[in-house]
């Protein structure tokens, strides 16, 4: 028996099923995100079409699919096409790595003699020992999908809104990789597997990497542009950007690829700093049941996404400048501090609560020494 | 530095007060299944009034659509004959066409009405599927027979603002010619529940 093959269709299966449902949890964010926004707003949000509004993405996927689809005068068709195609197979793609799961497949296909051991995970596709590097090469090809979109569509703020966003990304992605190398030098592992059982009957890595959790949260949401960071598709200033002359479902695709995106910097960031699927900190994770282990993965990332919501509802959008200086004079900075203290706290064999006291003490002192230094300068 | 300490506790003051607004009850009011109520003053759709005995108040006098600053009225009086009595002046209204489109609902015809014939009653869901459907007739107008009703005129009689108050003899029923012209004719019965106001005398600045 060829199990080779059993095991390519077996991943195949498992990589259409979660697509499919990583489609069906765009259609519901979407419908979620429009109800907690107008909650924020004391509105009450869509609540027509189905119960509370269920039905809702239902009906705006059937609207939108049915809508004639432009395509430009001045558009390069063929690139106009590929675009969002692009952007929602990078989206897609760059989930495949996360460890939805601890346990095995409550019914396990294939025996880890036949070679199914690294396929028993239920939603997670394939256990990378790069997982950490595959997320980061895959998500920093997303931005090809926007710039492309926005030359290829012939219009000057398609166009600005492009180069927005790939000086947006590029920037913010230093960030994003610098602040998943501390973790990554304390866990001494690239698999997003071994990071989530690191942090099994210990702290989860936010307590003991409080800087790098924060800086990647910030770079996260400048990644997946979403607001305060959306700049590429301002509304206000370029007229929804890079996808001004998208109409239909390729419209709707360029959002579904950023709330998968979306989706999966929540799941980085519950892997890498928040235990992943493990339910409770300080816990060893085999005390509970591992197959259900999924529930409290998706608990954490509706958390995240609450919180990203939560946020686009708040803040108001940045100045370009200001999104290049927090970028590149303050995230990126805080990033190489956070992983010079973490290298010296790994050669030093630090428990995890060394490195949240190294990292809190130098903070604190730049923030006297700053001080300090300006009080001087006020003397003079 | 102390600036960024500060940002910082902005950025959660923002945050905490989208989050109370969260917890807190939409305002919002579920349209067709719950409606706001509406002040009694609200200008909406017009109504021609009926007399207790069927007779319509509007006498065909074209105060209405001379006072109309849309031109949204349009009347082809007739006289009433024996056989014929429509209402209880010399003449009525054959014809009484009214475009909901050019009207801006001002209520200028409600106040030139000596009869309080036409009046805006609160019904402001105004849509229709044509522009033909949003032209009313007469019978589109008119209250239906074995309902008279005096519609907002109540809630304008007993105590207009100053500003609103009716430059037309419409209470006093007497026609002394110092505010409009020979409006008060075909006044018929109608009965005040209130005691009629001293129609305020418009004194002229020429001088």
């Amino acid at each position: 028996m060829n199990w080779d093959l059993i095991i390519i269709a077996e991943t195949a299966i498992r990589a259409l099923i979660t697509c499919a449902l990583l489609q069906l949890a765009f259609a519901m964010m979407t419908r979620w995100e429009r109800r907690v926004i107008a909650k924020m707003q004391w509105r009450l949000g869509p609540n027509r079409a189905g119960p509370e509004g269920l039905l809702q993405p239902f009906a705006d996927g059937l609207k939108l699919l049915f809508k004639e689809q432009l395509i430009p005068d001045r558009a390069r068709p063929f690139l106009f096409l590929v675009a969002p195609c692009v952007s929602l197979v990078v989206s897609l793609t760059s989930f495949s790595v996360i460890p939805v799961q601890l346990g095995n497949f409550p019914f396990p296909v294939l025996t880890p003699e036949q070679g199914g051991e690294h396929a028993r995970y239920l939603f997670q596709i394939a256990d990378l020992n790069v997982g950490v590097l595959f997320l980061l090469g895959i998500t920093s090809l997303s931005v090809y999908g926007i710039v492309l979109g926005g030359w290829a569509s012939g219009n000057k703020y398609s166009l600005l809104g492009g180069i927005r966003a790939s000086a947006q990304m590029i920037s913010y992605e230093l960030s994003l990789g610098l602040a998943l190398l501390s973790p990554l030098l304390m866990v001494g592992s690239l698999s997003f597997r071994e990071i989530a059982l690191f942090q099994s009957g210990t702290a989860w890595l936010f307590l003991a990497q409080p800087l790098a959790c924060v800086v990647f949260i910030i770079a996260g949401l400048a990644e997946t542009n979403r607001a305060p960071f959306d700049l590429p598709e301002a509304e206000q200033e370029l007229g929804a950007g890079f996808h001004t002359e998208y109409s239909g479902m390729r419209f709707s695709i360029f959002f579904m690829a950023e709330y998968i995106a979306m989706m999966t910097v929540s799941s980085v960031l519950v892997t890498v700093f928040f235990g992943g699927p493990i339910i409770l900190p300080f816990v060893p994770h085999n005390l509970f049941p591992m197959a259900e282990s999924f529930l409290w993965f998706a608990l954490k990332i509706l958390i995240c996404m609450f919180c990203f919501i939560w946020i686009r509802a708040t803040f108001p959008r940045f100045r370009y400048d200001q999104l290049m200086s927090i970028g590149w004079r303050v995230l990126l900075p805080l990033g190489m501090l956070n992983m010079a203290i973490t290298a010296v706290g790994v050669a030093l064999r630090f428990p995890w609560w060394g490195y949240t006291v190294a990292i809190g003490g130098t903070v604190a002192l730049l923030y006297i020494g700053g001080k300090l230094s300006r009080r001087g300068e006020d003397q003079h | 530095m102390d600036k960024v300490i500060d940002d910082l506790i902005a950025l959660g003051k923002g945050l905490s007060i989208t989050f109370k607004n969260y917890l807190e009850k939409p305002v919002t009011k579920q349209y067709p299944e719950e409606k706001r109520k509406v002040p009694n003053r609200t200008r909406g759709r017009h109504v021609l009034h009926r007399y207790e005995d069927d007779l319509e108040r509007c006498v065909g006098c074209l105060l209405c659509q001379g006072t109309c600053p849309a031109g949204a009225i349009y009347i082809e009086a007739e006289e009433n004959t024996p056989d014929n009595q429509v209402s209880k002046g010399e003449r009525y209204a054959r014809v009484f066409d009214l475009d909901l489109l050019r009207c801006i609902y001002c209520g200028h015809c409600e106040m030139a009405c000596p009869t309080n014939a036409i009046t805006l009653e609160n019904n402001t869901a105004l849509a229709g599927f044509s522009r033909d459907s949003l032209l009313m007739h007469k019978e589109d107008l008119l209250e239906p027979t074995g309902s008279a009703t005096l519609g907002t005129t109540e809630y304008w009689d007993p105590k207009p603002p100053d500003q609103v108050k009716h430059k037309v003899p419409a209470q006093t029923g007497q026609f002394d010619g110092s505010s409009t012209s020979a409006a008060a004719v075909g006044r018929g019965d109608l009965k005040l529940h209130q005691k009629p106001l001293n129609p305020k005398v418009v004194e002229s600045n020429d001088e």
